[in-house]
């Protein structure tokens, strides 16, 4: 399905991040020792809380916040030694909304095609202004746009240079429902004409619906790169909910050994295990309500979500 | 050698002066018509040739310098301050575009603002008084380096100014009474020779000096010493830009 997932180890991958630390000049240290490799193709999600260090790592492999130490390469070019090379096929959306202004859509997005040294071309400004519904406001000045709009302008203007790998800083930040589904949908075009796209956002069910891999990140340090979906099985939990015929006070003795949670007055019983062990707990657990004389008229299941592994594996480092 | 990025800097550049016509090129030709009107004219008329000058041709050199010094200083610096402001510079630092490239597409197009300003007071000074040009390539030499060299300090005040009074500050505070105390309504051995000395040390002396010889053939300080002067301006501002960018002074966190 993905075309990344046929990576071996052979296949060198288009952002190598090594060793990198980043210490601000008030002293604060943003980043510590990350380590990370992007492999072409791919959509990466980069997860953590506010202030976590997303946007410091992003601004640093796209050049406009120095690195401290460490060595970057995009490309296979190094961003610092060999910039130019480097920064010409990438793409950067920032998550502060910054426009020209006074400048119209159109001249705004030409300009950006032009900093990155391609020819001027008509159709395909065109068909990416069309594309993100900006068409009809190529010649109104930018600060007569709304938010969303503007939101829209930076991604054309990151667009305009034909990228192959694309960051995008909380792209969905101020944008309606609608809109963000259509820009969801340009995403996962992009990637099947073989961009690599690396995104930050808030709506961790966007990473979930998005993203190949997610990298989760807390007080500058990286605490874990996975496979979405072994990400999913590894850390996922999940839930047997049993419908009870009547109503318990309190759980039966006998039950301690297992995981379960009597909500609902009383009527509902949860049962929380480990999606990755070979035995359930189930068929025993099962077999031991109804030795206590407890039935249930209806049951079922559900995984937890990205965002429930998410907040576990923040609350657990801090 | 990214010729479209210094293409779109300067194309940028250029229709911010289209869109503020008022403030960057009718402005300083009104005022300068004001100065003929009152200097020229009114004044003027009551004066006597200076070195076989007419007051009101006299002082076409230095008002030109006057607002070649002060525009050079302000479109360049409000060029690269104002992407600092709105936090658009992001897309400079990010695109493969060389510290060269940028200061080529500001400074020029700063640059190329002054020439044009130049040359539109000198076709408005022709409605007010008679004038001629003995070394119109000179005047067209001092005149652009000039322009560079105080593009460049403007791209210098852009980058360290942190507020927009800061980007007033040195037209107002320093280069317009320099540019008064330098010789552009007086020669200076009209001056009490204490004055005369003083004076020497006002770096805008030098160039008034110089682009009023290409006129009319007469000058302060030697012609040459003119044009030393401005190369060394040019230098330590290219120095100083260097160095901007080897640091990531204000630029980079
Ligand atoms: N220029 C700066 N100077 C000092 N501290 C900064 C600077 N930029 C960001 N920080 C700090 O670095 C930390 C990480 O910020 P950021 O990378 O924006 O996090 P995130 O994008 O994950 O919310 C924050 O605590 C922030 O306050
Ligand atoms: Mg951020």
């Amino acid at each position: 399905m993905n075309s990344f997932k046929n990576k071996g180890e052979f296949l060198q991958p288009i952002i190598s991040v090594k060793e990198l630390n980043k210490t601000y000049n008030n002293n604060f240290i943003a980043l510590e020792n990350i380590e990370l490799d992007i492999y072409k193709g791919e959509i990466f999600a980069l997860l953590g809380p506010n202030g976590a260090g997303k946007t410091s790592l992003i601004n640093i492999i796209c050049g406009i916040v120095n690195p401290s130490s460490g060595t970057i390469h995009a490309n296979g070019y190094d961003i610092v030694s060999d910039y130019l090379k480097a920064r010409s096929e990438i793409g950067l959306v920032p998550q502060e909304l910054a426009t020209d202004t006074f400048e119209t859509v159109l001249a705004s997005v030409n300009f950006s095609r032009g900093l990155f040294g391609k020819r001027p071309n008509p159709e395909l400004v065109e068909k990416i202004l069309k594309q993100l519904s900006l068409w009809k406001k190529r010649h109104s000045r930018i600060m007569t746009l709304s938010g969303g709009m503007k939101r829209r302008v930076m991604i054309a203007k990151a667009l305009s240079h034909e990228p192959t790998i694309l960051f995008l800083d909380e792209p969905t930040a101020g944008v309606d429902v609608d809109l963000r589904k259509g820009m969801w949908e340009m995403v996962r075009e992009l990637r099947e004409n073989g961009v690599t796209i690396i995104l930050t956002t808030h709506y961790i069910e966007e990473a979930e619906d998005m993203a190949d891999r997610i990298g989760v990140i807390n007080k500058g340090k990286i605490i874990l790169v996975d496979d979405k979906n072994t990400l999913m099985q590894k850390l996922g939990k999940k839930q047997l909910k049993l419908h009870l015929q009547s109503s318990l006070s309190e759980l039966p003795a006998g039950l301690e050994e297992f995981n379960l949670e009597l909500t609902n007055d009383g009527i509902e019983l949860i049962y929380t295990f480990d999606s990755q062990s070979k035995d359930t707990g189930i068929v025993i657990l099962l077999r031991k309500l109804n030795e206590h004389g407890v039935y249930f008229k209806d049951l079922q299941s559900s995984e937890s979500s990205l965002e429930d592994i998410f907040v576990n594996l923040v609350r657990n480092q801090s | 050698m990214n010729i479209y990025a210094i293409i779109a800097i300067f194309k940028f550049e250029m229709s911010r002066t289209r869109r503020t016509l008022m403030q960057s090129i009718a402005s300083p030709v009104i005022s300068t018509s004001l100065y003929f009107v009152v200097f020229g004219a009114a004044i003027g008329s009551r004066m006597g040739q200076i070195e076989g000058v007419s007051y009101g041709a006299f002082i076409i050199p230095g008002l030109i310098m006057l607002s070649i010094l002060n525009e050079s200083i302000s479109n360049a610096a409000f060029g690269i301050y104002l992407p600092r402001f709105m936090g658009t510079i992001y897309e400079l630092f990010s695109a493969p575009v060389s510290y060269i490239e940028i200061v080529i597409g500001y400074v020029g197009a700063a640059a190329t603002k002054s020439l044009i300003l130049s040359f539109l007071i000198l076709i408005t000074a022709r409605f007010f008084v008679d004038y001629q040009v003995l070394h119109p390539v000179w005047m067209f030499c001092f005149l652009f380096l000039t322009a560079i060299t105080f593009s460049l300090l403007g791209f210098i005040i852009g980058i360290w100014a942190d507020g927009f009074e800061k980007l007033q500050i040195v037209p107002l505070m320093i280069i317009t009474p320099l540019t008064f105390l330098g010789g552009s309504f007086y020669t200076i051995d009209m001056l009490p020779p204490i004055w005369q000395k003083i004076t020497l040390l006002n770096p805008v002396l030098y160039l008034i000096s110089g682009f009023r010889w290409s006129f009319y053939g007469i000058s302060d300080v030697q012609v040459g010493t003119s044009l030393g002067m401005i190369m060394v301006f040019l230098v330590i501002c290219l120095t100083l830009v260097w160095w901007i960018f080897k640091t990531g002074y204000r630029i980079k966190s």
